[in-house]
C-alpha cells in the first residue's frame, strides 16, 4: 500500500514547490478523487528522476458546491492538462490555472460525471454542433486575498486560426487541433480531446475486478498487453499475490512482442504521414507475423484479453517458442531493409531532423515518457526505473538520444525493436515450468487502501492507480495515460514550427487517441 | 414504316413507367451498378481499435484493393461509403452526422464492431452512443470486437451486392431531390 502524505489545501502549493526543489521533478500521475462525505480532492504521485524515489501527496477540500484547490501547473507543466481533466470529472477548480476549460466533455455538458452523485439522465445525446469558444476562464487571487474570475482570450479575433481534425487522416484517430498561424508558422496550438472519451474510469467503478480487465485492453490497443499487465499487477500487488515464474516469463515475452507490434505500426503510419506509402505495406506485412503468434495463443489479433489476475488465460500454444524464434531470425535483417527504404531518404531526413525539438527539462516537466522522453535524453524507461516481471534479469540497453527532434524520436523506436528482440531471445528458451494461474476465490475483493503500479507501455509509462474500500468493485480506478502528457506537450513542440511539420511531429510523438481520452 | 395499332405499345410504356421500370435505362442501370459496385470509395474514418483492423484490411495481406475499395478518400465529398470503425461518443456524434451529410449521394454506411452497432463494451457509459443507427441509416452491420479482417471483407462484399441490385436512375441518383 502506498504511503500517502496529506497536506492542507492552503499550503499545498508551497509544499509542492519544496518537493520540486528537493528534486521531485516528475509528476507521474495526478488523480482526482471524490471521497463522498470526506470531500473532493486530488492525489499526486511524484518521482525524483535522479534517485527514483517516490512520494504520494494528497489534498482535499470539503467545500462541495464550489470546490477550489491550488494549481501546481507552474511547478510541473504536465499538471495543466491533468487539472483540466479533474475539473471536467469532478468540478474542482484550480486557483492560478491559466485555462480552466473542460478537457474531454462538451462545453454544454451538465454536471461532472465522476462525482459519486452524478445523474446520468442529465445529458441526453445532443446532435447540435458544438461551438468552440475562443475565450477561457481562470480564477485569480488578488493581493487582498479575494478571488476573482477572469476571462481570457485564447485566440484573438484577427488571428488566423485553422482547424485540424477530428476527422483527419494524420491525427491518428480523432484528435483535434486548433492552430493559429502567422504565414506558415505555428504561433499557438490548442488541443481538443474527448472525441473518443468513453468514460472507462467511471464504468470501472461498477464492474468487478475481472470485468475491469476487459476494458483496459481497449484503452491503448497497441499496448493491450501492457495496459492489462499494469492493471493485473496493481491488483496482485494489492492482494499480495505472487504469480509463478512461468507467468512472469510469458508476460515479459508477450509485452515485448506487443512493443514490436506497436513500433512496426508506428513505422508504417509515420511513413504514410510523411508520404512514403510503400513503407506502410512493409510494416504491416511484418506486423501480421506477430499477430499470428498472438492469435495462436490468445485467440485474438488486436484485443487479446490474455492476462488474468494471478496468471494467464491459457498456456502458450505448442509451437509458440518455435514461431517466436522464426520471427526473430526474420526480423533482424528486415530492420535493415526498413532503414534502406525510408530512414536514409533525404526528404525524410530533411523533414524530421531538427524539427519539433523537446528539451529534456520540458519532457520531464510534462511527464512525456516513452520514446518521446528518451529521444530528449531522459532515461524514463519503467523497465529500468522500477523493474517488474523479469526485466531485472534480462540484459538490454535503454536507447537514449539527446536531440529531442522528430528524427531521434523515430530512431529510438526503431532501435527499441532490436532491444525487444534481444530481450525475447534471452527468455524464449528458458521459460520455466509452473502454474499458469494462481488459485483465486470466485469473488475477488481487494483489501482497503490505495495502490499504484506502472509498466512501460508502447509509448510511455502506463500506470494504474487503484483505491479500494474492500469491495468487489474498485472505489476509484484511474489509468495514467501515456498519451495525455504527450499531447499536453504538443503546443510547446509545435511553436514556431511550420504547419507541415505538425504532421511529422504528430507522427513521431506517436499518440493513440483512445488512450488519451480514456 | 408506319406503326399501326400502337395503343398497346403506349399502354405498355405507361404501365412500365408507372411501376417505375425504365425501359431503356434498365440495361444501363446494370452496367453502371457493375461499375459502382466494384469501385466503392471509402472515407478514411476510424475512431479507435476497429480502425486498426480496418487498416490491416487495407494492407498487403488482406488487401481490399482486390474488391475495388482501395481508393480511400480523406474528404467526405469524394467518398461513396463511410466505414464507422470504432466507438462513437456524444462529442463525436454531431461530427459524424456532419461528415455523412457532406457526402454526395448515393452514399452508404457500414457499422463496424460492437461499439458502432450498439455501444459494445461501453454500452453503459455516460458518453457513448448506443448504436450509430440512432443517428445514421446503416446499410451493413459487421459484428465483432474487433471483427476479423475476413469479416470486414465479407461485410464490404455484402454492400457490393446491395449496390448491384439497386436501381440507379430515378432512384439512388436522385435521392436528394426526392427528399427536398
Ligand atoms: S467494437 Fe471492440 S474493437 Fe471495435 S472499437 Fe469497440 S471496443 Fe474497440
Amino acid at each position: 500500500m502506498d504511503n500517502i502524505i496529506t497536506i492542507d489545501k492552503y499550503d499545498f502549493h508551497d509544499v509542492a514547490l519544496e518537493y520540486k526543489e528537493q528534486g521531485y521533478d516528475f509528476l507521474r500521475c495526478l488523480t482526482g478523487m471524490d471521497w463522498g462525505e470526506d470531500g473532493l480532492g486530488a492525489v499526486y504521485h511524484l518521482e525524483n528522476t535522479l534517485t527514483q524515489e517516490n512520494v504520494v501527496l494528497k489534498t482535499k477540500t470539503t467545500e462541495l458546491s464550489d470546490p477550489i484547490l491550488l494549481s501546481v501547473c507552474d511547478i510541473w507543466k504536465g499538471a495543466e492538462f491533468y487539472e483540466r481533466e479533474i475539473f471536467d470529472y469532478f468540478g474542482i477548480r484550480f486557483l492560478g490555472h491559466p485555462d480552466m476549460r473542460r478537457l474531454f466533455l462538451r462545453e454544454d455538458w451538465v454536471g461532472h460525471p465522476l462525482r459519486k452523485d452524478y445523474d446520468f439522465s442529465l445529458n441526453p445525446l445532443r446532435m447540435t454542433n458544438e461551438v468552440t469558444a475562443d475565450m477561457t476562464q481562470n480564477i485569480e487571487v488578488l493581493k487582498d486575498g479575494s478571488v476573482i474570475k477572469k476571462r481570457e482570450v485564447l485566440f484573438d479575433e484577427d488571428e488566423y486560426v485553422i482547424n485540424i481534425g477530428p476527422q483527419h487522416p494524420a491525427t491518428h484517430g480523432v484528435l483535434r487541433f486548433r492552430v493559429s498561424l502567422e504565414g506558415e508558422t505555428i504561433k499557438k496550438l490548442d488541443v481538443h480531446c474527448g472525441y473518443i472519451h468513453r468514460g472507462i474510469e467511471k464504468m470501472c467503478e461498477s464492474l468487478t475486478y475481472p470485468q475491469t480487465l476487459a476494458l483496459s485492453d481497449r484503452l491503448d490497443y497497441l499496448a493491450a498487453h501492457h495496459n492489462r499487465h499494469a492493471l493485473c499487477m496493481c491488483i496482485e500487488k494489492a492482494m499480495g499475490i505472487e504469480v509463478s515464474e512461468r507467468v512472469q516469463y510469458i508476460r515479459t515475452i508477450m509485452d515485448e512482442l506487443q512493443r514490436i507490434d506497436s513500433h512496426l505500426l508506428f513505422y508504417s503510419c509515420a511513413c504514410m504521414d510523411l508520404g512514403a506509402l510503400t513503407a506502410f505495406f512493409y510494416g504491416f506485412r511484418d506486423r501480421e507475423k506477430i499477430l499470428d503468434i498472438f492469435e495462436a495463443t490468445t485467440g485474438g489479433r488486436l484485443i487479446q484479453n490474455y492476462y488474468t489476475i494471478g496468471g494467464l488465460q491459457a498456456d502458450i500454444a505448442p509451437d509458440f517458442v518455435q514461431k517466436v524464434k522464426e520471427f526473430i531470425t526474420y526480423m533482424r535483417p528486415t530492420l535493415k531493409e526498413y532503414h534502406d527504404v525510408f530512414t536514409g531518404n533525404v526528404i525524410m531526413q530533411g523533414r524530421t531532423k531538427g524539427v519539433g525539438v523537446l528539451s529534456k527539462e520540458d519532457a520531464v516537466s510534462f511527464g512525456a515518457t516513452g520514446g518521446t522522453g528518451r529521444a530528449s535524453g531522459w532515461a524514463c524507461d519503467v523497465r529500468k526505473r522500477h523493474p517488474y516481471a523479469v526485466y531485472d534479469i534480462v540484459q538490454f540497453d535503454e536507447i537514449l538520444y539527446t536531440e529531442g527532434d522528430c528524427f531521434s524520436r523515430y530512431m529510438v523506436r526503431m532501435k527499441e525493436i532490436e532491444q525487444s528482440l534481444n530481450i525475447i531471445e534471452q527468455l524464449i528458451d528458458n521459460i520455466p515450468d509452473g502454474e499458469i494461474q494462481v488459485k483465486m476465490k470466485p469473488i475477488i475483493k481487494v483489501p482497503e487502501g490505495s495502490y499504484y503500479a506502472a509498466v512501460e507501455g508502447s509509448r510511455g509509462e502506463f500506470g494504474v492507480y487503484l483505491e479500494s474500500r474492500g469491495d468487489k468493485f474498485p472505489y476509484r480506478l484511474k489509468f495514467r495515460s501515456s498519451g495525455l502528457p504527450l499531447v499536453a506537450a504538443m503546443d510547446t513542440l509545435c511553436r514556431d514550427a511550420k504547419i507541415a511539420d505538425l504532421i511529422a511531429i504528430g507522427a513521431t510523438v506517436d499518440y493513440v487517441v483512445p488512450d488519451i481520452d480514456r | 414504316m408506319e406503326i399501326k395499332n400502337k395503343e398497346y405499345l403506349d399502354d405498355m410504356v405507361r404501365q412500365l413507367n408507372e411501376s417505375g421500370t425504365k425501359v431503356f435505362v434498365g440495361c444501363l442501370d446494370e452496367f453502371i451498378n457493375w461499375g459502382r459496385g466494384n469501385s466503392i470509395w471509402p472515407l478514411t474514418f476510424a475512431t479507435s481499435c476497429c480502425g486498426i483492423e480496418y487498416m490491416a484490411v487495407g494492407a498487403a495481406r488482406y488487401d481490399f484493393a482486390r474488391f475495388g475499395f482501395e481508393v480511400t478518400r480523406a474528404s467526405p465529398r469524394q467518398a461513396d461509403m463511410i466505414m464507422v470503425a470504432g466507438t462513437i461518443t456524444h462529442k463525436m456524434a454531431p461530427v459524424l452526422r456532419r461528415l455523412y451529410d457532406q457526402m454526395a449521394d448515393p452514399k452508404y454506411v457500414i457499422a463496424v464492431g460492437g461499439c458502432a452497432i450498439s455501444g459494445g463494451p461501453f454500452k453503459k457509459s455516460y458518453h457513448v452512443v448506443n448504436g450509430i443507427d440512432q443517428i445514421l441509416p446503416v446499410d451493413v452491420f459487421i459484428p465483432g470486437c474487433p471483427p476479423r479482417p475476413e469479416a470486414l471483407l465479407y461485410g464490404m462484399m455484402q454492400l457490393q451486392k446491395k449496390v448491384k441490385v439497386q436501381k440507379f436512375f430515378g432512384d439512388v441518383n436522385r435521392k436528394t431531390d426526392k427528399e427536398e
